[in-house]
């Protein structure tokens, strides 16, 4: 048992085998659910940071052969700097999630604790497992034990939340079996299912019609995982009605792990020249990318509850992700892997916010919000408040930076569209967010009781008696320490980011691109 | 261009079966009709991952004394089978989920009719306003 030797493959391990030991084990003691999930999630981040460290001192992948069958025969697991990173990406926001979740849960989704925490395991070894993964097969695998338990996980929630999993369940499958159409194509011309196999071998056979077919159906397939915009039908509804920690884990994960994958077939199993030069699918990606951005946020601009909007905004910042996997150029991929960080701590921390709200005002709807809340719950909103200014794009925050790269990538390019697309979406972002911090900061605090005062002095006297009478009512520590501790990543991540670019994902840029 | 017809004729049919699955996934108002249309659209690729591990005179890939274990020509490529193994246990196991889904959204609507659900959808929107 040598614990650098077997590093990559613990993550999944840890994951499947206590999503499977929970219900066992927590089945007198509900109690301990909560703890195992917490236990092995903080296990998980620390072996990812010791996977990240390891792939940065090796400066090259590292292969680990499952059983140690040779790969092409066995399975092979590959732990490179993309992979590397995305990984401690999620299982950080996982973690932070899952402290978050006691209140929440308990209030929601009462007696059913242990079932919720060990389908919410077996996600995570399904992303885990995904992203870790050399082999095109075991990848499908993954992805379905992932969407199997995300159904179940959107479907406990509100009344409609039933159905929104159905919708999904629907279109799930039909991705997962495109997915799993493509591998057929590629395994029937290159007789191999091992990522680097296969990237070995295509370049002898890329005229070949199977093989287009192939990255079609698998484009595809990524296209509904990860919401892409013609394809994110399921999104809205099943973000909206799930339950909100299932809202705040499976938003900023689900959709980046799709995106994760799509970066590694296109540049790791097609190769770029081939995804970019030969066929256009990767114009095609950016093209909906951008169509996808703009149509995002105008939607989100429409609607008046708040998780709703929050998951129309999340088709538009997918959207950012695919037009950077789309642009096919070193600035471009950058500003993609970098906003799948961002917006995975930004989604994250806006839609605890969201719970927040559900949890203390028993609601999420943007027109109840009112002036009170600042009084309230400063906290949340001050969270809230950098989320906001990060997803718009403002300098200090994360959100601003990953953008940045992609408006280079898009001047590298010389594509002036799609910068004024970026441009145009980053003022709709604006005003889809102020509009919601100008109701609860802008206005002085009154209420109706202050109607009866005479109209001189009414003004200055009611903000006087009511700032006084809105009590706090701010939630519990356990809630806001991950609320916060997302919030302050924000500006974290943005002062840092020359130093993530540099030390990790200009080690992602594949030769030749 | 008759041969070329002819000489794929398995994977035509997949084709068909296949549109037939998802004709029924997305046309179809039932839920439980989708359902069907969603086993049929696995089964066709299931059978298309079969049907391209056939090789004409293969026998099962078991070690026959009178064939040599290098001429591989004799016998079929196994490895779909057992891809597929996998994949029908995936299938077995969502159609399981969308059951559950369905007893669930059954019992919140007493229907399984889509132009009823989304009726009924719309009035709980309006009462909740």
């Amino acid at each position: 048992m040598n614990l650098t030797n077997n590093s990559p493959v613990l993550i999944p391990l840890l994951f499947l085998s206590t999503g499977i030991m929970t219900p066992v084990l927590a089945m007198k003691k509900e109690w301990l659910a909560r703890w195992i999930a917490l236990g092995a999630s903080a296990a998980s981040v620390a072996l990812s940071i010791f996977n990240l460290i390891r792939v940065i001192n090796v400066g090259k992948p590292i292969h680990y052969k499952l059983g140690n069958w040779n790969p092409s025969l066995g399975i092979e697991y590959v732990l490179d700097h993309l992979s590397a990173f995305v990984i401690l990406v999620i299982n950080a926001i996982a973690f932070l999630v899952l402290i978050y979740a006691k209140k929440s849960i308990e209030s929601e989704l009462p007696g059913k604790e242990v079932p919720y925490y060990a389908s919410v395991l077996l996600m995570l070894c399904g992303f885990n497992g995904m992203m870790i993964t050399g082999d095109l097969f075991n990848l499908y695998v993954f992805l379905e034990i992932c969407s199997l338990t995300l159904y179940g996980l959107i479907a406990v929630g509100e009344k409609k939340s039933s159905m929104a999993a159905f919708t999904y369940l629907i279109m799930g499958t039909i991705a997962g079996c495109f997915y799993l159409l493509g591998v057929g194509f590629l395994y029937i011309k290159t007789g191999s299912l091992n990522m680097a196999d296969v990237r070995a071998i295509l370049p002898f056979m890329l005229d070949q019609p199977a093989v287009v077919i192939g990255l079609c159906f698998m484009t595809l397939g990524l296209g509904i995982k990860m919401a892409l915009f013609p394809l994110h039908g399921w999104l809205p509804d099943a973000y909206t009605y799930a339950p909100s920690v299932s809202s705040a884990l499976i938003a900023p994960t689900g959709t980046k792990v799709a995106s994760y994958v799509l970066i590694r077939i296109f540049y790791f199993v097609f190769g770029i020249t081939f995804v970019s030069k030969t066929l256009p699918v990767a114009d095609i990606i950016s093209w909906l990318a951008v169509v996808g951005i703009i149509y995002g946020s105008i939607m989100a601009i429409a609607q008046k509850e708040l998780k709703r909007m929050l998951a129309y905004s999340t088709v538009a910042q997918v959207g950012y992700i695919g037009l950077g996997i789309g642009l096919a150029n070193p600035f471009g991929l950058i500003g993609a892997v970098l906003h799948i960080l961002n917006h995975a701590v930004m989604k994250a921390c806006l839609f605890l916010v969201s719970g927040n709200f559900r949890l203390k005002l028993g609601h999420s709807n943007i027109f109840k919000l009112d002036n009170t809340i600042r009084k309230k719950m400063p906290w949340t909103m001050a969270a809230f408040t950098i989320a906001a200014l990060s997803m718009v794009g403002l300098p200090p925050m994360a959100g601003f930076f990953s953008k940045w790269y992609l408006a280079l990538g898009t001047i590298e390019k010389g594509n002036w569209l799609f910068l004024a697309a970026i441009l145009v979406s980053t003022l709709l972002n604006a005003v889809y967010f102020f509009r919601i911090l100008e109701k609860v900061y802008m206005k002085p605090i009154d209420s109706q009781s202050s109607n009866t005062h005479e109209q001189g002095t009414y003004h200055d006297h009611s903000v006087k008696e009511n700032e006084e009478t809105v009590k706090r009512d701010e939630v519990s520590p356990s809630m806001l320490f991950p609320t916060l501790t997302l919030a302050a990543a924000l500006v974290v991540l943005g002062i840092l980011n020359a130093i993530i670019v540099d030390g990790v994902i200009k080690y992602i840029i594949p030769k030749g691109l | 261009m008759t041969d070329y017809i002819i000489g794929h004729y398995a994977y035509w049919f997949t084709f068909i079966l296949m549109m037939i699955g998802f004709y029924g996934m997305t046309m179809k108002k039932n839920l439980v009709k989708k359902l069907i249309g969603m086993n049929i659209f696995q089964v066709s690729i299931i059978i298309f991952y079969v049907s391209t591990a056939v090789k004409w005179g293969g026998t099962v890939p078991v070690l026959d004394l009178n064939i040599s274990i290098a001429d591989t020509s004799k016998y079929i490529n196994p490895l779909q089978h057992c891809l597929m193994l996998t994949a029908i246990v995936v299938g077995v196991a969502t159609t399981g989920v969308a059951f559950a889904l369905s007893i669930s959204i059954f019992k919140r609507y007493k229907t399984l009719d889509e132009a009823v659900l989304i009726e009924r959808m719309i009035k709980d929107n309006e009462s909740d306003k």
